[in-house]
């Protein structure tokens, strides 16, 4: 009996983080994870939903989007991908610092995904600061005359149609900035308990599902960078 | 799980993985960004987005850990959350790309 009571007592000192409900620590990171995952599950309908009005629009209006499509710095776009790629592989290299228990690592690699998504943020900035000084930004000032379709010689554009592009493009790529400026706070976070020392090999889970997360806001860019920024290119 | 006493220490792929998978993703942004403006009609959706689909799919299985996840839940969690997106893009086009007046 005794040595029950010692037992528990010495897999508690071991595992402080191990909540009462939970067998052993594996159980209990693979139930977070697992929680996130629903999460990203019902996010991938969420942003489903703007995709296919995309794709819908886009076949009905395809040398509109063109047109609209071209108007858009493509290089701010692609550097833009590469900066998010860069602080996805800070993330994964975060998880291992706190896997590793390396804490000084943990701090940079955390403080580094933080730069790369507000050096994200800066660039989508200018580019809407572009969007505002063209008058493309949907509402009353819009104007979009005289814009010509890609490879239709004395076509131009609808002004109308090219406004539901704008549209679109507005929403996906602000509800993404927005998707990014909730990473930037969780990141906070991790950075302040990872300050704390609260990480160790043993129990780094919000380390690892706010990676999830960060990845995932990653990944929705790989699809809207070609969609939004490359439709009927041009030498 | 055959895993489960080693994936106390180092649930991580190498670093070596993690350097590789990044430097494929940046050639591919580049690929992509420059395929764009090379003429190949219809094509050059179908390229952009086989590419996009590379590059997410390379996210999810290395960096998001997908590959090696022991929980079989999140492997069935991503399917299902993949098969429910293809219902609703397939279903929706499938019918307002086969109406008459569209």
């Amino acid at each position: 009996m005794a040595e029950t009571v010692m037992g528990l007592h010495q897999e508690e000192l071991q595992h402080p983080e191990l909540l009462h409900h939970f067998a052993e620590p594996e159980q209990q990171r693979n139930a977070a994870s697992l929680g996130m995952w629903v999460f990203l599950g019902t996010e991938i309908m969420f942003f489903g939903g703007m995709f296919c009005a995309y794709l819908l629009y886009r076949h009905w209006y395809f040398g509109d989007f063109g047109a609209a499509s071209n108007s858009i710095d493509a290089t701010l776009g692609a550097v833009n991908t590469a900066v998010l790629i860069c602080s996805s592989l800070t993330v994964v290299l975060a998880v291992w610092s706190a896997q590793t228990a390396r804490r000084a690592l943990l701090l940079a690699m955390l403080s580094a995904t933080m730069l790369f998504g507000l050096a994200f943020l800066g660039i989508k900035g200018y580019e809407y600061y572009q969007k505002f000084e063209e008058h493309h930004v949907p509402g009353p000032s819009f104007s979009f005359e005289n814009v010509r379709i890609p490879r239709h010689p004395g076509e131009y554009a609808n002004p109308r149609h090219a406004q539901i592009y704008f549209s679109l493009y507005f929403l996906m790529t602000g509800i993404h900035a927005l998707h990014m400026v909730v990473g930037l706070g969780i990141f906070s976070w991790l950075l302040l308990m990872a300050w704390k020392g609260r990480f160790t090999p043993t129990y780094h889970t919000p380390v690892e599902i706010g990676g999830l997360y960060w990845h995932f806001v990653d990944i929705i860019w790989i699809f809207l960078f070609p969609l939004l920024y490359l439709i009927d290119r041009h030498p | 799980m055959a895993d489960h006493s080693i994936s106390e220490h180092s649930k991580s792929l190498p670093l070596k993985l993690y350097f590789g998978v990044w430097a494929t993703l940046l050639i591919l942004t580049y690929v992509t960004y420059r395929v764009a403006y090379v003429e190949l009609g219809p094509f050059n959706s179908v390229v952009a987005l086989v590419i996009a689909a590379i590059k997410a799919t390379l996210v999810a299985l290395f960096f998001m850990h997908v590959w090696r996840a022991g929980e079989k839940f999140i492997k069935a969690v991503v399917l299902a959350s993949l098969f429910f997106l293809l219902l609703l893009l397939g279903l929706t086009m499938a019918d307002y790309m086969t109406r008459p007046w569209s």
